[in-house]
């Protein structure tokens, strides 16, 4: 059902500066649609990114964060080919799993 | 009193910052457009349009590789530089969208209606087709430059009719694209409008269509630009795909030769 997230990870010295799209509504709950009802709230509320495996970021979000969010950040002692995986879970129940190598800075 | 004085001085000190602060102010947004840019949610547009593209879609469950936009059916690479432009088998001059439109109808056996009428998604939905279709193949020009060439006389005579029509005041509020967009550092309440007849800002214009709207949350195509422009100016509804959409369209790319293409942009 979810769409693929778009991971983009480049390796600068050891750290692996790494960007991540997902997308996503972020419903807040309080917006109303034309019908003037509210619409129901839905958003990630839990990120994960795992370097080979290891989880370097654990993430609790809110609906604070904006639609189609962007994350980034630089996992250290990374190399080219290593496996970088982001998991997010929404309040739905809904998962998404997307993987992604280090590719070397070009 | 003079105490007063003092204060209203020291006061005019401590809002000079600000002030400056705020002369800064266009540059300011130049700065957060580029921010945004970077990460730009309409990447993941291009993705999904990729995939419509190579999937057999519609009544006749045919894909769009057999497409031509100009170059021969398939091919994409420098296609959208060169639109709008003449096409022989519809004897139309026709926009990106346009065309789109044609391939759909022609090739998967889409109805017309349906498409024209979902085709400019509302906000905060989940996109159109059509708007993801346009970006990916327009996408397939990233760092090309336009090169809209008027060689057939239809071309041409599409180029004046935009020409005419962006000159031409109509409607309850007398409003011309002109109007707004003929001098520079203009702007609606915050929104700085583009100067349309400086090489440079139109060629910023035409390059970064289709483009991400921040505020809708979706991908808006030129088509959706142009109708919007037409709403804001209080004339009837722009039908989508209509000649007076494509006339515009001529006008504006030719008028943007040069420009570099680097979808998906980034609107507010």
């Amino acid at each position: 059902m979810s769409e693929p997230m778009r991971i983009r990870a480049t390796l600068q010295g050891d750290v692996a500066d790494v960007r991540i799209l997902m997308r996503h509504p972020m419903e807040t709950g309080l917006r109303k649609d034309a019908q003037g009802q509210i619409v129901p709230v839905h958003f990630i509320q839990n990120v994960t990114v795992a370097h080979n495996g290891k989880i370097v970021l654990d993430a609790q979000w809110s609906q604070a964060v904006s639609r189609d969010p962007f994350l980034g950040l630089r996992v250290k002692g990374a190399k080219v080919g290593d496996k970088i995986t982001v998991t997010w879970t929404d309040s739905k129940g809904d998962k998404r799993m997307d993987e992604a190598s280090v590719t070397g800075a070009s | 009193m003079s105490s007063v004085r003092r204060w209203l001085a020291a006061f005019a000190v401590a809002a000079l910052p600000c002030c400056l602060a705020a002369q800064t102010g266009p540059d300011g947004l130049a700065l957060a457009r580029k921010m945004l840019a970077e990460d730009n949610p309409g990447e993941l547009w291009i993705d999904r349009g990729k995939d419509l593209f190579f999937q057999k879609r519609g009544p006749r469950n045919e894909s769009l590789e057999r497409c031509d936009f100009g170059l021969g059916p398939g091919k994409l690479e420098g296609a959208s530089v060169r639109l709008p432009r003449y096409f022989a088998d519809t004897d139309r001059v026709q926009d990106l969208e346009s065309r789109l439109l044609t391939c759909m109808l022609e090739l998967q056996g889409f109805k017309r209606e349906d498409l024209a009428k979902t085709a400019i998604s509302p906000a905060l939905s989940n996109g159109s087709d059509i708007e993801a279709l346009a970006l990916y193949v327009t996408s397939r020009s990233n760092g090309m430059k336009m090169n809209v060439t008027l060689d057939h006389p239809r071309e041409r005579e599409m180029y004046e009719v935009g020409r005419y029509l962006f000159h031409r005041r109509a409607g309850q509020t007398d409003f011309a694209c002109v109007t707004c967009h003929g001098e520079p550092d203009k702007r609606i309440r915050l929104q700085d409008l583009v100067n349309m007849t400086d090489q440079k800002e139109i060629q910023e214009v035409v390059g970064s269509w289709p483009a991400y709207r921040g505020s809708h949350g979706v991908v808006r195509t030129m088509q959706w630009r142009l109708s919007d422009c037409f709403w804001q100016m209080r004339l009837p509804e722009l039908a989508y795909g209509s000649d007076v959409s494509i006339a515009l369209t001529t006008y504006l790319h030719r008028q943007g030769n040069g420009a570099v293409v680097h979808v998906p942009g980034f609107k507010r």
